[in-house]
């Protein structure tokens, strides 16, 4: 199988998954609009006793919780694909399964960046801004999609394995207390220390701290080590997660039962 | 030969999917693997398409040994799951566009061939419709399409009409036909018998495992070794009983009575004599010899 294949075949699958966009953009917009609602309601309803910069606190940790929900949608689309067959057909093609791996994962971080877009525009409507130089802000956005590249061979293992719709479920009900278990909302500080060290560690604080510091937005502070490291582990968390999660993702796919 | 197996095995833990399966499917014609629930049918087809690892033995698809050149039987097959392979969220041209592109068509040709197998199996005017709106008659006939886009030289039919009403069944039975009549050789899977009847050239009865009986669908019956049946259609209910101890005497074993249809049937090795003795005691509605059913010769074999 040449390279040329599998660039070519993973671009057909990646015009696969825009082809859905463009045929239920409902569902594409529910998805993309449901991280701004989240926002909405943590700013107005759920402030408590932050001031009037809590929005910007709160939009980098929302971008990096948005991101951490991308793990749904790529398992959900594994296991979908998996209940229709078509990734029995898709085995039987003569074509290479890097590709059907590189369709799903350029697809999800094209979403991913769609997502990040209408996220950062309804943030910039409630007051948040970036405070930093573009190559901060870009930095900042690549972290973001490092995660959830990282999150996107994660998902892939997770619905090779779990292959039932009611497995996406019941990761959809885990990822809220992954979510909320960080600094995305309020300061680890502020929680049971042994919690408060949990969230510290979340990857997802990682990358939302990293978030604020390239954005140039207030953060929470700490005195942790990884308090005061967040680039650094934002970096090395979605390497570890993508150096355990890749191989397992492409044996499960190759392997023949 | 188109496809053949040779000792193929396969265990999944505990259970023995396959004990020692061999095949051998000429070029040209339709092959039926007949055989129940759980009888090692799919796994078969998932060995011969690559889906599958054998534990031992070894088997050909089209000249390419399914261990050592996957890609090359990949190439050369189509294959047409129990649950229909097709993009629900995509219309049925998309979806041959999709799967014509992955093959390797390029465009413009993927394009064409949409066109020309829309048309072959009459979903043109469905063509642009989510195929997620389709009947299941229509979303079969859209998968076996997508199973032949590139003209394969073995097409794996796992169970087609499964699932499938009636007037949906005849559709496929019909898009079948018409495939072997073009010549592809065609190995299809089914728990029917009158499926497997109708439309293969030879059957392989498959249990436990292994093929138990093989050979085209006359020679089986043939193979039956209690020969024709008798079968007496009585007037009344009541006659049933009397019906039925008659034959029982001239059977060689034990009779079968539908009261509903007001039947009594059961294998006899004496034809002659079976008919003679019937219209000689019984004041019967009619009498009749036939061949066995596939059905029992099904039940036979599969006892």
């Amino acid at each position: 199988m040449t390279l040329r294949w599998i660039l070519s075949d993973t671009w057909t699958l990646t015009g696969r998954a825009l082809a859905h966009w463009a045929r239920r953009p409902f569902v594409i917009l529910v998805g993309l609009l449901f991280p701004v609602l989240v926002l909405l309601m943590f700013a107005y309803l759920l402030r408590g006793g932050y001031g009037a910069d809590y929005p910007s606190v709160l939009v980098p940790g929302l971008l990096a919780l948005a991101t951490v929900f991308g793990l749904e949608a790529t398992m959900t689309a594994v296991v979908t694909d998996g209940q229709r067959g078509i990734s029995t057909r898709l085995r039987t093609l003569p074509m290479s399964g890097a590709a059907v791996l590189g369709g799903r994962a350029v697809a999800d971080l094209l979403n991913a960046v769609a997502g990040l877009a209408v996220l950062m525009a309804a943030g910039w409507a409630i007051g948040w801004r970036i405070e930093s130089g573009l190559l901060d802000a870009l930095g900042a956005v690549g972290l973001l999609l490092w995660l959830r590249f990282a999150l996107i061979w994660a998902g892939i293992y997770l619905g090779l394995v779990a292959g039932k719709p009611e497995a996406v479920a019941s990761v959809q009900i885990l990822v809220w207390p992954l979510g909320f278990l960080s600094n995305a909302f309020t300061d680890p500080a502020s929680m049971p220390a042994w919690l408060g060290a949990i969230a510290d560690w979340n990857p997802m604080s990682a990358t939302a701290a990293a978030v604020r510091e390239l954005f140039g937005n207030p953060g929470w502070g700490g005195d942790s080590w990884a308090a005061q490291h967040p680039v650094l582990l934002a970096v090395l968390w979605p390497a570890v997660l993508t150096a355990v999660c890749f191989p397992l993702a492409v044996a499960k796919y190759r392997s023949r039962p | 030969m188109a496809v053949e197996a040779d000792g193929l095995r396969k265990a999944y833990g505990e259970t023995v999917a396959l004990a020692g399966l061999d095949l051998a499917v000429e070029a040209g014609t339709v092959y039926g693997l007949l055989g129940p629930n759980g009888a090692g049918k799919t796994t078969t087809v998932g060995v011969l398409t690559t889906l599958v690892r054998a534990d031992a033995g070894r088997a050909t698809v089209a000249g390419r040994d399914v261990a050592a050149d996957p890609a090359g039987v990949r190439a050369r097959i189509g294959l047409v799951g129990q649950h229909a392979a097709i993009d629900e969220v995509l219309t049925g041209r998309q979806n041959l566009v999709l799967f014509g592109r992955l093959m390797h068509l390029g465009v413009s040709r993927a394009r064409a061939r949409a066109c020309e197998l829309l048309e072959r199996f009459g979903l043109q005017d469905a063509a642009d419709r989510p195929a997620g709106e389709y009947s299941g008659g229509m979303r079969r006939r859209l998968d076996l399409a997508a199973g032949l886009i590139r003209s394969p030289a073995v097409l794996f039919l796992d169970e087609p009409t499964t699932g499938l009403d009636p007037r949906s069944r005849s559709e496929v039975w019909d898009a079948v036909r018409a495939l072997a009549a073009d010549g592809t050789t065609v190995l299809l899977t089914t728990q029917y018998l009158e499926e497997a009847d109708r439309l293969a050239d030879r059957i392989a009865v498959v249990t436990g495992g292994r093929v138990v009986a093989e050979g085209p669908p006359a020679q089986l019956k043939d193979a039956l070794p209690d020969g024709d049946w008798i079968e007496v259609t009585v007037r009344e209910a009541g006659d049933l009983a009397a019906a039925a101890a008659l034959l029982e005497r001239i059977s060689v074993a034990e009779p079968e009575v539908d009261p509903q249809a007001l039947r009594v049937s059961a294998p006899v090795r004496d034809r002659m004599g079976a008919l003679a003795a019937v219209v000689g005691e019984l004041d019967a509605e009619d009498v009749a010899l036939r061949r066995p059913t596939l059905d029992e010769v099904f039940l036979e074999l599969t006892k």
